[in-house]
């Protein structure tokens, strides 16, 4: 087996509130969309912004997953309705 | 180091003005990504990349239907990108005696791309396959040709072969990328799953690089020279310090390990016909030195096309590399341990590339590697032959530079010249050159082979061709002479031309001297010469005044007069063949 069994922590190691991830996200955002304005809260979804489609939401996931040390399941991917539930899902890998 | 999101920005600039090359990318997994990876890649390198994508999984279709868009499209090249993915689904489905042929089968298939009478023009570029190892049969695998890695790996090779048979098919080494960064890097299982990409984000800035590597050598941008730091870049510590027997070099000494690779790697590049130069703060002897008593140096002086060892800067050593290689600074790469020198020369040398070398020496080759610098669109034993040329160019001017005076120079060439009369085995060459020559053309009359062999044939005209060898090596036949008689005691020169690659060498005192000995023999008593300017024979514009023949006046053109019987041979180095 060469699986990794490490569980990832954010860096500083301490546990991020929910706060802090809306924080980091909306960074992850503005960069990967290239759009400065963009502002999220837990209601967000993909609808109400234009430069989120399928192919953003592809980039967005590979960021987040480097910025947070986590990965998504296939399914994950797929799930969420709107940024509170993404939230909600880096929030519990975090632990 | 490249992300994706670099690349994709790129797309935001204005490159409407970079030339345009025109792309066909065709895949049988999604391609959206690769192709702003490979659009991006081409702003990077100074191009703007048309690129056509096909939709999702029609390869064949874009290929044999001769109406497809892509062959609407009329590209310059056409990616193929089928993936070891969809080839292993396919290889599930088959029977173990099908399983067998699947190499052979893929094979055919890009063969008939190869042989499609409407991509005779086009560049193929091919996507070889990145191993799915599938631990069916373990390493036993190995023994069984039906098994996945036995397809996979004979596919691999089968396309080398390929490629060597169609010089229109280009293969872009996927599987060398993963190889290089790992199965885990290549490929993300979970973004898979959600969009049938099999390339990760993180790959693709190194696939569309390897990929963009190949249109650049095809466009002839690729790199000609490497120029090399010495202390701590070919061998480990100071020269001037350390001395001889202090520096890390060779096996067995720890760190002197990571040198003698280094060195290994740049010989063959060395023998593959990249130009070899040093640019190294020393002083020359003390540098030369390792190179000629090191046991352990794998480099010899000989390897060497331009050795710079003082105390300039790098930027006025590689200047003068430059004007000697008479290359561009965008084929050459330099490498130097001292992040200092690499600014310096970044910042002053627009266009030469200059790798970020790790600060572990140990480093050293895999980021190397990773790089890939010195792709090539074509290798033949020519390229050897032309690096030698421009080897013996170097040591020439390299030589001319460690003389103050000219004549210590000339003198220290050896110059040797054969002269004859035109002959069946040099005509074709003379006229040749009588085609070519512009710039030292005192008349530019264009000859052809039956021009020249009529010469030959009449006894009245004198003719001399002249061939110039050194002892770095032999030129060939450089110069031709055709003097016509004007009366019985008056010569006119019809033609002198020379090439361009033998000036400043005195051949053209050695030529009027061996004129003037031919009219003086066969009785004459002048020689006539004539300058008619083109755009191109500036060069030549004072010729004869210089070499002492007098105007003439009351002339229509410029012609000039030399007395036969007051002439002093002028000085030369070329000693005649005898």
């Amino acid at each position: 087996m060469l699986e990794d069994s490490i569980t990832y922590k954010h860096h500083n190691n301490s546990i991020m509130n929910n706060n802090d991830i809306f924080e980091e996200l909306e960074l992850i955002f503005r960069d990967v969309l290239d759009n400065e304005s963009i502002k999220l809260n837990k209601d967000t979804c993909a609808d109400e912004i234009e430069e989120w489609d399928s192919l953003a939401h592809i980039q967005l996931i590979d960021s987040i997953q480097k910025k947070f040390n986590i990965k998504f399941t296939a399914k994950e991917m797929l799930s969420w309705d709107n940024v509170g539930e993404l939230v909600e899902c880096i929030q519990t890998k975090l632990g | 180091m490249k992300t994706y999101k670099k690349l994709q920005k790129k797309l935001k600039t204005d490159f409407s003005q970079y030339p345009t090359i025109r792309v066909a990318l065709t895949g049988d997994a999604a391609t959206q990504f690769l192709a702003t990876a490979i659009k991006g890649e081409g702003v990077e390198r100074g191009y703007n990349i048309n690129l056509f994508e096909a939709d999702y999984n029609q390869v064949e279709r874009q290929i044999f239907d001769p109406t497809s868009e892509l062959h609407q499209f009329n590209a310059d090249f056409i990616i193929v990108f089928q993936s070891t993915h969809k080839l292993c689904e396919k290889h599930s489905l088959l029977h173990p005696e099908q399983q067998v042929k699947l190499a052979g089968e893929r094979i055919d298939f890009i063969k008939s791309i190869c042989e499609n009478p409407a991509l005779t023009n086009k560049k193929i570029i091919y996507f070889n396959y990145p191993e799915i190892d599938d631990t069916v049969f373990g390493s036993y695998a190995n023994k069984v040709t039906s098994s996945f890695t036995y397809q996979v790996r004979t596919l691999n090779y089968n396309l080398m072969n390929l490629a060597q048979q169609y010089s229109n098919l280009y293969i872009c080494d996927l599987a060398g990328l993963q190889s290089k960064f790992g199965r885990n890097m290549m490929f993300a299982p979970n973004i898979y799953t959600s969009t049938e990409m099999v390339l990760s984000l993180d790959i693709l800035p190194y696939v569309a690089c390897r990929t963009l590597d190949i249109i650049c050598a095809v466009k002839g941008q690729f790199k000609k020279c490497l120029i090399l730091d010495l202390d701590n870049t070919i061998w480990g510590g100071v020269i001037g310090d350390d001395g001889l027997e202090g520096i890390q070099l060779g096996h067995g000494l720890g760190i002197g390990k990571v040198f003698s690779e280094f060195q290994m790697w740049v010989k063959k590049l060395k023998q593959r016909g990249i130009i070899i130069c040093i640019a190294s703060k020393n002083d020359e002897n003390i540098a030369k030195e390792p190179f000629e008593k090191h046991p352990d140096m794998i480099l010899k002086l000989d390897d060497i096309a331009v050795f710079q060892a003082n105390w300039e800067t790098k930027v006025d050593n590689i200047r003068t590399i430059q004007q000697i290689l008479n290359i561009g600074f965008d084929s050459m790469v330099f490498l130097d341990d001292n992040p200092f020198e690499r600014n310096i020369v970044r910042e002053n040398i627009q266009g030469i590339t200059v790798p970020e070398l790790p600060e572990d020496p140990a480093e050293y080759l895999e980021y190397l590697y990773s790089l890939n610098l010195f792709e090539t669109a074509s290798y033949s034993d020519l390229d050897k032959d032309r690096t030698k040329q421009y080897q013996v160019e170097a040591k020439r001017v390299s030589l001319a530079k460690t003389f103050t005076n000219e004549a210590d120079f000339l003198k220290s060439l050896n110059m040797i010249s054969t002269v004859s009369g035109f002959t069946k085995f040099n005509i074709p060459r003379v006229a040749q050159l009588s085609q070519r020559s512009n710039q030292f053309n005192l008349r530019t009359v264009r000859y052809t082979e039956t021009d020249v062999t009529a010469f030959a044939e009449d006894p009245a005209i004198i003719d001399l061709c002249f061939t110039l060898e050194d002892k770095f090596g032999d030129n060939g036949l450089i110069a031709v002479v055709i003097m016509k008689p004007l009366d019985k005691d008056t010569l006119f020169v019809d033609t002198w031309f020379m090439s361009c690659r033998v000036l400043k060498r005195g051949m053209e005192n050695f030529t009027l001297n061996t004129m003037v000995e031919t009219a003086h023999k066969n009785g004459y008593k002048h020689i006539v010469g004539e300058y008619l300017p083109t755009s191109k024979n500036r060069m030549v514009e004072q010729h004869y005044l210089g070499l002492g023949f007098k105007q003439m006046e009351n002339t229509e053109s410029f012609r000039y007069i030399l007395d036969l019987d007051d002439y002093q041979p002028k000085e030369t180095f070329i000693t005649k063949n005898k």
